[in-house]
């Protein structure tokens, strides 16, 4: 079967909008409604944030995210229950919350987001196994290196037919930038500045050097910015010079505390999207 | 068996360098140098002198009377707790601010638990008329109040980390994140044998001077370089590797390591990572660590700040599973204690970190002619508001 991130980008080559969001968050169960809600207001592709005690790549938003996510209890094991029903319509539980969602199916590739720690004490093999079966298309783990990927587990995520996100940052060399593509199969994470998530808003000179730089290097693989983009102009911009852009310390401030989950997430996306938001 | 990190950063099955990308070129430009750096006679001539004249060394290795009559053996004590800032971190902090200069780095970050690596780096930072930014955990923060108070004198400014437990552990990932926002002008000093490779072997490398020293001076106390045990606490575990390190390879010399029962091993307040820890990855390294099923790491405890810490550095979980060192632990009781005994019988007030190793002479039972040595790490100045409680008890 195509990975669902490849059909994303072959199907879409402009303004696609990844929305990052901390599993367990506000509240244990709120999950699917978070994926059913960003999916029937047009977001492209979801990122499902696997809570860690010591999230090192992340600013306070999401540190605190991940904390509430984990005191409501949230596992990988239990995250994995919670996504059982998600490519299946209608479904297999009449009570889930589940589909179906406003577009059919969900078709969405939905990507898991966490550090390396949880996964090795679930174990690789059977991670990459079940997120498979759940219909998962992509993983990023922001703490695995490149090295460690390609001589442990680059054989295991591709007989589950799951892609690994590497990031990249301003600092990253050319050289190195060429290695990440050639190992690359889903799509290229663009850190846009040095930073940890959520640091800094705005993309000024630098950044715009950045993505010319990277952009004229003609990657093969698409390219998705990240990390301070928070509003319509910042992914506007982000938008000239990738494939599109991810979205995760602003969605988690805007739900955080929400009263009525469903109308702050389609208020979110149809602020960061403007007038291309589906209604 | 080789006790030495290979080509790939590992001790075997434990250490690497697991990293999210923001930090590679950072890590990268140190693995790829620091060799060759700390090699350059240059490097070596400055960072001696300043080992000499500015920290004290050679600290003395001194025959313990009192105390062996004690425990009717050999006590030596080897003196860290006399260099300079009062404690073995010194050694590091001096190796490692020389490399940041060789390596243009104009700012300085540093994690500290119980104040004394970010004493110690606070210092060499005034020393070298570099900026200088500690974090601490707020827990931290207070029971080492006297320590917070010498680095901010020594014009550090001290960060307080918020997040989780508020200590070490926590300390240690806001340094990782500042890193991260500053990667250009920034040399992160960690303070034990802890971390991404290179790092550990690197602190490693400084701290063994310690057992370098320790090999002469016994030549020339007792005819005989090797001793028949070392004891040293683990917190990390860099005042250990480098009473260990020159000993590695000489299996008749018995290597123990004290960790922090704190309260008790099964208590649930503890720090004693050989035990209750299991393999995974914390700060960038695999090794042991203490952590739930699911893989989230949790809350150590000890009385001592400084061996207040979730996991070990990779070359102590190399040494645990292969069986080259000992891995023994210590409760606060057990540390008070031996503190106490140490000031009565030898008027010498330790840290309670090192506490911890003395300890361990209740459970020894070393022989008569047998020659131990104790890596007395640290003095005991910044717990003596914890010695006068506990002493009221
Ligand atoms: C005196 C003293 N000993 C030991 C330690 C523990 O560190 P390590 O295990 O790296 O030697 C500390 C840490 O703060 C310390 O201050």
């Amino acid at each position: 079967m195509e990975n669902r991130i490849n059909k994303l980008f072959n199907s879409k080559k402009k303004n696609i909008l990844s929305v990052y969001f901390t599993a367990g968050f506000p509240n244990l169960n709120d999950t699917l409604t978070i994926i059913q809600e960003l999916e029937n207001s047009g977001v492209d592709m979801i990122e499902i944030g696997m809570p860690f005690s010591d999230p090192l790549a992340d600013g306070p938003t999401i540190q605190r995210s991940s904390e509430i996510a984990l005191e409501n209890g949230m596992t990988i094991k239990l995250l994995f229950g919670q996504l059982k029903d998600i490519r299946i319509n209608p479904p297999s539980n009449a009570n889930a919350i589940a589909p179906p969602f406003s577009r059919g199916n969900s078709e969405l590739p939905l990507v898991l987001m966490g550090y390396l720690n949880p996964v090795l004490q679930y174990g690789m093999e059977n991670f990459c196994k079940d997120a498979s079966a759940l219909g998962i298309s992509g993983v990023i783990i922001p703490d695995l290196p490149l090295q460690e990927y390609l001589d442990e587990y680059k054989s295991i995520f591709e007989k589950h037919n799951l892609k690994n996100i590497f990031l990249i940052t301003p600092q990253t060399s050319e050289a190195r930038i060429r290695l990440i593509d050639e190992h690359s199969s889903g799509f290229i994470y663009m850190v846009s500045s040095a930073s940890t998530t959520g640091a800094k808003s705005g993309i000024g000179a630098d950044q715009e050097l950045y993505f010319k730089r990277i952009q004229s290097m003609a990657l093969k693989n698409p390219t998705v910015i990240g990390f301070g983009i928070s509003d319509n102009k910042t992914f506007s911009k982000a938008c000239e010079s990738a494939n599109g852009a991810i979205i995760g310390s602003a969605f988690i401030k805007a739900i955080d505390g929400s009263k009525d989950l469903k109308k702050d997430i389609k208020d979110f996306v149809k602020g960061i999207l403007g007038e291309r938001a589906l209604v | 068996m080789s006790y030495q990190v290979n080509e790939k950063g590992y001790y075997g099955n434990f250490g690497g360098a697991f990293i999210p990308e923001m930090l590679f070129p950072n890590v990268d430009e140190l693995r790829e140098n620091y060799l060759s750096i700390i090699q350059e006679e240059n490097f070596q001539n400055e960072l001696n002198d300043l080992l000499r004249d500015y920290v004290g060394r050679p600290s003395p290795l001194y025959y313990a009377k009192r105390l062996s009559a004690h425990y009717k053996t050999n006590i030596y004590l080897k003196r860290e707790d006399l260099n300079h800032t009062g404690a073995h971190k010194i050694n590091n902090t001096l190796g490692q601010i020389l490399l940041a200069k060789r390596l243009g780095k104009t700012r300085i970050i540093a994690e500290t638990g119980a104040g004394q690596h970010g004493v110690a780096t606070a210092t060499v930072c005034a020393l070298m008329g570099l900026k200088c930014i500690v974090f601490m955990g707020e827990v931290d923060i207070k029971r080492q109040a006297p320590n917070v108070a010498r680095m901010k004198l020594l014009g550090a400014e001290v960060i307080p980390a918020t997040s989780g437990s508020k200590t070490l552990k926590d300390a240690t990932n806001e340094a990782i994140r500042d890193w991260i926002n500053n990667p250009l002008d920034t040399y992160y000093i960690i303070g034990s044998v802890v971390g991404p490779h290179p790092y550990p072997d690197m602190v490693a490398r400084f701290q063994s001077v310690i057992s370098e020293e320790m090999k002469k001076q016994l030549l020339e106390k007792i005819g005989n370089e090797n001793p028949n045990v070392v004891i040293a606490c683990v917190g990390g575990g860099s005042n250990a590797a480098g009473a260990f390190y020159h000993y590695l390879d000489n299996l008749n010399v018995r290597l123990i390591a004290v960790e922090a029962a704190g309260k008790g091993i099964d208590s649930g307040h503890s720090a004693a990572t050989s035990v209750l820890g299991k393999p995974g990855i914390i700060h960038g390294s695999k090794t042991l660590l203490m952590q739930t099923e699911d893989g989230q790491i949790t809350e150590p405890y000890s009385i001592s700040a400084g061996l207040d810490y979730p996991g070990v550095g990779p070359i102590h979980a190399h040494l645990f599973e292969t069986g080259r060192a000992e891995f023994a632990s210590a409760t606060d009781d057990e540390a008070l204690k031996a503190a106490f005994l140490l000031c009565e019988l030898e008027g010498i007030i330790p840290a309670l970190e090192s506490a911890h190793a003395l300890a361990h002479l209740e459970k020894l039972n070393a022989k008569e002619q047998e020659v131990v040595v104790i890596n007395l790490s640290g003095r005991g100045d910044k717990d003596l508001e914890t010695y006068i409680k506990s002493q009221k008890g």
